[in-house]
């Protein structure tokens, strides 16, 4: 039988904020191919479920025995179109519910 | 008990008292208690309060740290004795095996600090981890190389730090892992501090020590040394005059 995928989500905080979400999944997918090179990269699962350019607030998914890549490669972000940017992670959730339940908090 | 994180390396320019607010008050919703701020060894007084009320403002706690980079042994020794009692973090920068030797033995060094651009005035090895560990010094690991480092000079750097951790996990030295930011934009939380240290094969519960209590560690026990009842370890003054 197939394993259920388990997968986290993460509630991020861009600063000073992108213009659109292909620019911050370009920045993103960028880092983590640069830390642990593609064979790493294709383990992520990464994904964006949302973007809010008003709030520079964005959701992504990721599997969960990979959290730990995404939120170094996350951390190591500090540019985004030659525009000077830091990515911080707000919370992460196992479930899509339960984090914006605490990001609305 | 709840945790408390200490950021011991931010270094702006001090002039600049925007820049100092803003990142006082970025630590502090980072949720920092506890940031050092690197000064110059000729701060006077007046200065440091100045820093010191902007934290008060932004509800954290300053504690002074000065960087030596001293280029011979018998340097370290003078710059220790006049620099001891001013400042809580000595941090040592060494740049010759001589002086890092001599740093490692010193209990008056707090932390032992490598420059990361030139991989070849790294001299973290067993024999200095061995004085290390007899003495009172600490690893410290910034992150700013790390952030602003790309390619080759990266590579060298995180298969150099991947060493460092293992010989200094080898020898009980306790590591500091401090953001060494100049800049607001390159200062991280302290949960992200700690992914970083992912890179270089340092366990999950070693960096939450190496961004918390290690740090907070140094800082408590300076700040008894540097109490006027203090006499020795464990002994204290507790009350004097003539009645005594």
């Amino acid at each position: 039988m197939l394993k259920r995928v388990r997968r986290r989500y993460l509630a991020l905080e861009i600063e000073p904020g992108v213009s659109d979400s292909k620019e911050l999944m370009d920045a993103i997918w960028g880092a983590v191919s640069k830390l642990f090179g593609e064979y790493g990269a294709s383990q992520t699962g990464l994904a964006l479920i949302h973007y809010d350019a008003e709030r520079n607030l964005a959701v992504i998914r990721t599997a969960h025995a990979a959290l730990s890549m995404v939120s170094t490669a996350l951390a190591s972000i500090t540019r985004i179109h030659d525009k000077s940017t830091a990515i911080h992670i707000l919370t992460v959730s196992g479930t899509i519910k339960s984090l914006y339940k605490r990001i609305n908090k | 008990m709840k945790k408390i994180y200490v950021d011991l390396h931010l270094c702006p320019i001090l002039n600049d008292t925007e820049q100092v607010s803003r990142m006082i008050n970025k630590a502090s919703t980072f949720r920092y208690s506890l940031i050092a701020m690197t000064l110059p060894q000729k701060t006077t007084e007046g200065e440091i309060q100045k820093v010191r009320k902007i934290c008060d403002e932004a509800k954290i706690d300053l504690v002074t740290r000065v960087d030596i980079r001293p280029k011979n042994p018998y340097e370290i020794i003078n710059v220790l004795r006049r620099l001891r009692r001013k400042f809580e973090i000595i941090a040592l920068i060494c740049e010759s095996k001589n002086v890092a030797r001599q740093a490692a033995k010193d209990r008056r060094v707090d932390l032992l600090n490598f420059p990361s651009f030139d991989s070849h005035r790294r001299f973290f090895d067993a024999a200095e981890a061995e004085l290390a560990s007899n003495g009172l010094a600490s690893l410290e690991i910034d992150m700013n190389p790390l952030l602003t480092l790309e390619g080759p000079a990266r590579i060298r750097l995180l298969s150099n730090l991947r060493r460092e951790v293992s010989i200094a996990q080898k020898f009980h030295v306790p590591i500091v892992v401090s953001s060494g930011a100049s800049d607001s934009m390159l200062m991280r939380k302290p949960k992200e501090l700690a992914a970083l240290t992912f890179l270089f094969n340092l366990n999950e519960t070693s960096a939450t020590k190496a961004v918390s209590e290690n740090p907070a560690s140094i800082v408590k026990r300076n700040r008894e040394k540097l109490d006027p009842r203090f006499v020795a370890p464990g002994i204290r003054i507790i009350h004097g005059g003539k009645d005594c």
